[in-house]
């Protein structure tokens, strides 16, 4: 029996119940597409289940226990509803956890693509308009994101092992990708309150 | 199975009775207490029929004065008269020098670093100060609706810190209340508005209180709310509007900012604040300040705030960009807090948004009354299948790493309860210890953010740098209140604290203050500390009966279900036993023995949650 450990809201470690994988917990397909929709009305109905708030009137066990099981469907809807912790959740399911610390398999194009995007980003407060340009790095970097789901989807569907592996390789990639995508969040911001 | 009868005939418990929970607003300037009764919400008011309690506390020669009598007396007697202490609380030293210049009180450092405020009756700690208010607002709720009251739900402002949740917390706590929920103040505006029932799709909630002004941009669907974003600032608000004005007024006058005496600013204060709410229905306002007097125009008052108001509309931007919408996607601004009577402020929201806000229950009552709504649905009240708040925490919560950076390892806006951890590694061969630093901010640096907590993991076996494998936890719960762990894998030696604050009070503290309070009889001590025990046996007793009842037979064999049922007489014994110690065993031992059962209907709820759609679909099809 698989048991998903989870860290108590109190002193000791409870072991939770949840035999079934984040997709099987909201009755999802194992995919690496997830309906958006379908994804939070499913959350909203195990919430209701399992909330503190349902339980405040209860005595302390059970307000731990509730918060262990929020805090579980908690992770899992942020896990299923980004594509990139998604693309790594399902790897980790297919046996093939991503090293995320070691990039050493990056090839030579994707290196001087990043190296490229990062300079433009350096200098976005000269341009003589900088938030149209922000705007053209951000669509161009959400549309690489969507490039690499699209490559991961297929990959998935293969499911063969050198499959699997090219996907880690582009899990690498979305990670680097995303990581920017918030950086030029954060500039954005900036920029606006300046 | 047949099943058994849980209850000694003639002693039938009555689980399902109403219970006693109120709403409380703990404001900066004012604080309500507001109840449902027979359906319909309302806050309560005090025997001279005043809804409103000023937050403030004076201490007298004899005792202490709360609300009105206090405010009567707070120019008089300023250095022992608290006003807007919200703005002090999980606050230190150097946070408190910096909020809006010139408080009037002398400050002593406690041993936890907390400011103490000096007054005739010695030292008292904020946290203390607002359990007076809030031991007022309880006795009048008990009152009205003729009982102890079982439990509270206390509103914070969204943008409220660990530190500050934790102190508004204990405060409770010193006042002897059961705390259901901290709930967002927007959350509570929302709820009022019964936004939670019908209505789908983006509001904003607009709260510019006394001393803090927040905003929230929620999604109601289906009778859940989900705090998308919340931004604000927890140092703006009415107060700085008067104080802006009272500036203006000084230099009319011609006197200096800095000579005052602590009397004649806090004259100058009330004398502004009179004048601000006077130009709300007024073009002109004559205002006085010792021997001067002079007109006062909404057009010289606007263009005064104006600097102010603009700083909460770029925070109202902010949090509709991390939301993810624009400004015509806002179905509803709901308008918070006395200072939404400005007109300007209304002006300036309406054009932001597109939209009139609106403002239809009293901005001052609306929070507690929202407040109260939620606190009779958690306690049992009214089906809670009816309303569900998700909130998130409002600054990401993480750790000091390498070269003074912080590592986040909860960000803003993620959706609580939550628990996550993260690996860390020694940097040094043999590293035998690994100090923590629990962070809360957005910042790079870790001297740009709060630091919330510092403990040590200590007996990491020696291994060479980079090798030991250290997971830190953390975990919030739904109060937003943190706790965090930390475990080096391979050997498994531990180390946790739950997160008090720098500036918060430590147990020990909160144990002696109890003590204090109550007179120092050892008789009424032992009376509450027996009293405690009983209502929790008497929480889980209720619980467990439900319980079995509506679960027991499908979920339990026969034997566990005797054994259970065996433990619940017993514990029903001991309850009544007088003994706190005996009882405190006894919940436990009883809490263990269901343990499993608690478990497997956790288990059951996740399962019935999407019981229905697989019969939907397979209608369908």
């Amino acid at each position: 029996m698989l048991g998903i450990l989870i860290p108590a809201f109190g002193m000791n470690c409870i072991v939770v119940d949840i035999t079934k994988n984040f997709f099987e917990l909201f009755q999802l397909p194992v995919s690496s597409q997830v309906d958006l929709g379908l994804l939070s009305e499913r959350y909203r109905e195990l919430q209701k289940a399992v909330h503190p708030d349902r339980f405040a009137a209860d005595d302390q066990r059970q307000q731990r226990l509730s918060a262990q099981y929020a805090a579980h469907v908690n992770e899992a809807m942020d896990t299923l509803k980004s594509s990139l912790k998604r693309s790594i959740y399902l790897l980790q399911l297919a046996g093939k956890p991503v090293d995320m610390e070691n990039n050493t398999i990056m090839d030579a194009a994707f290196l001087m693509e990043q190296m490229e995007l990062r300079d433009r980003v350096s200098e976005v407060r000269e341009h003589t308009d900088p938030e149209s340009e922000l705007e053209a790095i951000i669509g161009q970097v959400e549309a690489s994101i969507d490039d690499y789901q699209g490559s991961f989807d297929g990959l998935w569907q293969k499911g063969d092992d050198k499959s699997l592996n090219e996907a880690e390789n582009i899990v690498k990639k979305m990670q680097f990708m995303v990581k920017l995508a918030a950086e030029l969040e954060q500039l954005e911001s900036e920029l606006l309150d300046d | 199975m047949s099943l058994l009868q849980i209850s000694e005939p003639g002693q039938t418990p009555e689980p399902h009775q109403q219970k006693r929970a109120v709403g409380i607003d703990l404001g900066t300037t004012n604080s309500l207490v507001a109840a449902v009764r027979s359906g319909s919400t309302g806050t309560l008011a005090d025997l001279q029929g005043r809804h409103i309690l000023p937050s403030v506390v004076r201490y007298t020669e004899s005792g202490v004065e709360v609300g009105h009598d206090a405010w009567a007396h707070a120019v008089e007697d300023s250095l022992n008269t608290v006003v807007s202490v919200k703005r002090l609380m999980g606050r230190g030293l150097k946070d408190v020098s910096t909020l809006g210049g010139v408080l009037p009180y002398q400050f002593v450092e406690s041993d936890s670093r907390m400011p103490l405020i000096q007054t005739r009756q010695g030292a008292v700690s904020p946290v203390e100060v607002s359990a007076e208010i809030l031991k007022v607002l309880a006795v009048r709720a008990s009152e009205s609706l003729g009982g102890e009251l079982d439990g509270v739900v206390i509103t914070v402002p969204a943008y409220f810190d660990d530190g500050q949740r934790q102190a508004t917390k204990d405060a409770a706590k010193l006042a002897g209340l059961h705390v259901y929920r901290l709930l967002n103040e927007p959350t509570a505006a929302a709820v009022a508005y019964g936004l939670d029932e019908a209505a789908e799709g983006v509001i904003a909630v607009y709260d510019l209180g006394g001393g803090t002004f927040d905003i929230s941009v929620l999604r109601l669907n289906k009778g859940v709310f989900e705090v998308m974003a919340t931004g604000g600032d927890s140092a703006l608000g009415g107060d700085d509007f008067d104080r802006v004005l009272a500036g203006w007024i000084l230099d009319q006058a011609g006197v200096g900012h800095d000579a005052l005496e602590s009397s004649s600013h806090r004259a100058v204060m009330i004398e502004a604040r009179r004048v601000k709410e006077a130009l709300t229905d007024n073009e002109v306002v004559v205002a006085s300040h010792g021997d001067w007097s002079g007109e006062v125009s909404r057009t010289q008052f606007d263009e005064l705030v104006e600097p102010l108001v603009a700083k909460t509309l770029r925070s109202f931007k902010r949090a509709l960009r991390d939301a993810g919408v624009k400004a015509p996607d806002v179905q509803e601004v709901i308008m918070v807090g006395g200072s939404t009577r400005v007109p300007l402020v209304c002006e300036k929201v309406a054009e932001l948004a597109g939209k009139r806000p609106l403002t239809s229950i009293d901005p001052d009552r609306v929070v507690a009354m929202g407040a109260a709504r939620q606190a009779n649905a958690l306690a049992g009240n009214k089906s809670a299948d009816e309303m569900l708040l998700l909130d998130v925490i409002p600054l990401s919560l993480g750790l000091e790493t390498m070269g003074g950076l912080m590592e986040k390892v909860i960000h803003r806006n993620t959706t609580i309860p939550v628990s996550r951890a993260q690996e860390f590694t020694t940097y040094k061969d043999g590293q035998a210890a690994m100090a923590v630093q629990v962070l809360q901010g957005e910042r790079e640096l870790v001297n740009d953010n709060r630091s919330l907590a510092r403990f040590e993991l200590r007996g990491i076996p020696p291994l060479p740098a980079g090798s030991a494998k250290i997971r830190v936890t953390f975990q919030v719960d739904a109060d937003g209140l943190l706790s965090v762990s930390a475990e080096e894998l391979s050997t498994g030696v531990s180390s946790s604290i739950v997160v008090k604050p720098s500036y918060g009070l430590s147990d020990d503290e909160i144990t002696r203050m109890l003590r204090d309070s109550q007179s120092s009889a050892v008789a009424d001590r032992d009376a509450r500390k027996l009293r405690e025990q009983e209502v929790e046996a008497d929480r889980l007793s209720d619980a467990l009966t439900i319980a079995l009842e509506t679960d027991g037979e499908a979920l339990l064999n026969e034997e566990e279900f005797n054994a259970l049922v065996v433990e619940l007489r017993s514990l029903k014994v001991v309850r009544d036993s007088g003994d706190a110690d005996a009882i405190k065993v006894e919940i436990e031992k009883v809490a263990k023995a269901s343990d499993a059962f608690a478990a497997r209907r956790m288990n059951q709820g996740i399962r019935n949650a999407l019981s229905g759609h697989k019969i939907d679909e397979f209608k369908e099809s």
